[in-house]
């Protein structure tokens, strides 16, 4: 089965500045890609292209296995959900829904039932003879991926769809369409700058940084093994800790304050280079105690700061002269200046090459 | 002991300075715009003696008066709407289209002094230019054989005063409507391209219909400025175009001839026309702006 969206060797300039350097991506139907990565990084952009309306420098865009590189956007078949909405603010939401099918020329009876349908679906039926205007950002939203679903397109395209919503409201429009990709099997590409929506939405996620792909994997595969510094800082709340140790032999060096260094074992840093950057997630570093395992090694280390966090605390120590984070329980007896014995699971460390960057292991 | 409730605070009385910064101009349209305008509507109402009568008021609904009227409402009319499509035109082009960006800030430079360039230098500058003796008619004639004159234009006619207030009108419109076309969301456009709509489609369903108040409003508007444009009127025809303005200065210039109560109810006449004008433009501007908020 070809790819439903296959992006091949894609550059795109304006002037002699590159904004996105040979990208290449594909999706099977069904997949939920998202594009992520922080502000000017070229993810919109990447969407503008495969929506048509941004021409592309080179590469091709293959949709369906269609060449669609040249085509223009109202003969992509695709249906794109904006930030802004860009609802029309003239047209009540029924209109705003079935402009598409209007201009298209689909028989008023086809219109009329799904119109219907899609209202149903999304719950708006209320506010079919509202304008825009009279609607609050969620229920502008749903007008919006209403007005998309209706096109019935082989590929669905979300430009931060969600970033004007406040946090409550997010979190609902985000279930909302995790539910809706499944019960439609709709292919999407989605765009967002927040990395808890690329993990809880994706099938599949591309991370960029500078118009360049840092890396392509599922959720699991960015947030457990991320090819490079920029992906392991990027993706995660805390972050990974990335702290900067020596190898020595099968050990790792780690300095702390007033003490002598750490030393962990680890078979995997054999043959590594010297100096290494030691990632390391906040919930695979626990009290000594509360987490068991070959791979687990404990050392003491000096608490600098203590924040209950509900559900979790989190504590920071300064470990290789950085800040460095552990998710522990709730009933932690750690206290801003006192030694805690903390547990660092080394299953699930990465190392990185301090210079370039890149994953190690 | 007894509880005391506390004293009500006292209303103090705070000056604020920041009204007088508007003094000057409050005190400039008192004497300047009411005030004349209440002695207008007064002596509307008025006979030279000072009582009431409705005379005036009948006086508009002679043969020769309303006749004015007609032409002055025509060439307002004509006016404003050339106006408003060559001034569309213009400030979508500049807008919208692949002009360069640096065009733009010229362009609005010159709108906003020639849509308040008026009277006596804009009526000579077209007799110097359009009159019989003018560069471009005598250059047209010398050059290339046109004989403007033979083919029916005059400068001191309809179309003559009507092409002489294009020249404030166009300016205003790109003035009115460029913040209008700055607000139509690039993302409406992209999302009627990715629904299937052409570029005609887009126009005619989605743009034109958030961009029509404007321009209806801006045409109010216009009307209401060719209609109470009296100096380059004057100036450029004299008294061969009966035009209210034209009419009105003919009553109130002091000659024996003159009726000064009826020149003041064609005033009130002209106030009730371009004040319904702009009641027209401000509340389709209210509701343009709503769109593009």
């Amino acid at each position: 089965m070809a790819p439903i969206l296959e992006i091949s060797k894609l550059r795109k300039s304006y002037g002699s500045t590159e904004i996105l350097k040979d990208i290449n991506v594909s999706i099977d139907k069904g997949d939920f890609l998202v594009l992520v990565g922080p502000s000017g990084c070229g993810k919109s952009t990447l969407l503008n292209c495969i929506a048509g309306l941004e021409p592309i420098t080179g590469g091709s865009i293959l949709i369906d296995g269609q060449d669609m590189t040249h085509v223009s956007p109202k003969d992509r078949n695709i249906a794109m959900v904006f930030q802004s909405y860009a609802l029309y603010p003239t047209m009540s939401v029924a209109k705003n829904i079935t402009f598409g099918m209007k201009v298209r020329g689909v028989d008023q009876a086809t219109q009329d039932r799904k119109l219907r349908e899609v209202a149903q679906q999304l719950q708006i039926e209320a506010y079919l003879n509202r304008r825009p205007g009279q609607l609050s950002g969620g229920q502008r939203q749903r007008v919006a991926m209403g007005r998309a679903l209706v096109r019935d397109p082989k590929l669905f395209l979300f430009d931060e769809p969600l970033s004007n919503l406040d946090a409550k409201l997010r979190v609902e429009m985000r279930s909302e369409i995790k539910k809706l990709h499944h019960r439609l099997g709709a292919s999407i590409v989605y765009v967002t700058h927040d990395q808890i929506e690329a993990m809880t939405l994706a099938t599949k996620i591309v991370v960029m940084k500078g118009g360049v792909i840092q890396q392509i994997g599922t959720p699991q595969e960015i947030y457990n093994r991320p090819a490079n510094l920029f992906v392991a800082d990027f993706m995660g709340s805390p972050a990974m800790n990335l702290i900067p140790a020596r190898v020595r032999g099968t050990q790792v060096e780690i300095d702390r304050p007033g003490a002598a260094p750490i030393l962990l074992s680890d078979p995997k840093v054999a043959g590594l280079p010297e100096n290494v950057i030691l990632g390391l997630r906040p919930e695979d570093i626990a009290e000594a105690g509360y987490r068991a395992g070959s791979d687990v090694q404990q050392a003491a280390c000096q608490i600098d700061l203590v924040e209950p966090a509900g559900a979790d605390t989190y504590v920071v120590s300064t470990l290789g002269g950085k800040a460095v984070t552990a998710r522990l329980h709730t009933e932690t007896r750690a206290a801003p200046g006192e030694s805690l014995d903390l547990a660092f699971d080394l299953g699930k460390v990465s190392y990185f090459e301090p210079d370039s960057g890149r994953r190690l292991n | 002991m007894t509880e005391q409730s506390p004293p009500p605070p006292r209303r103090t009385f705070h000056l604020n300075l920041n009204w007088l910064g508007v003094m000057p101009f409050a005190l400039f349209v008192l004497l300047f715009l009411v005030m004349p305008t209440m002695k207008i509507v007064v002596g509307a109402f008025q006979r030279p003696d000072g009582s009431f009568t409705f005379a005036n008021i009948a006086g508009l609904f002679t043969p020769s008066i309303l006749s004015s009227y007609w032409i002055s409402i025509k060439i307002s009319v004509s006016s404003a709407a050339i106006g408003c499509l060559i001034g569309f035109l213009m400030a979508a082009a500049m807008v919208l289209g692949g002009l360069p960006r640096g065009l733009r800030s010229p362009l609005m430079t010159f709108s906003g002094v020639a849509s308040n360039f008026a009277g006596v230098p804009l009526a000579f500058a077209f007799l110097a230019t359009l009159g019989p003796l003018g560069l471009v008619t005598v250059f047209l004639r010398t050059e290339f054989g046109i004989n403007l004159r033979a083919m029916g234009f005059n400068i001191l006619s309809f179309w003559g005063l009507t092409i002489t207030y294009l020249f404030f009108q166009i300016p205003l419109m790109i003035l009115i409507v460029t913040p209008a076309l700055d607000g139509l969301k690039r993302e409406w456009r992209e999302a009627a391209s990715c629904l299937g709509a052409t570029g005609a489609q887009y126009w005619r369903m989605v743009a034109l219909p958030i961009l029509f108040p404007t321009i209806l409003g801006t045409f109010a508007l216009l009307f209401a400025n060719a209609f109470g444009a009296v100096a380059t009127a004057i100036a450029l025809t004299g008294s061969s175009l009966n035009i209210v303005p034209i009419m009105l200065f003919a009553q109130i210039r002091g000659d024996v001839l003159g009726d000064p109560h009826l020149g003041y109810a064609m005033a009130f006449g002209m106030i009730l026309v371009t004040g319904l004008a702009n009641v027209v433009y401000i509340v389709l501007r209210m509701r343009s702006e709503r769109w593009l908020k």
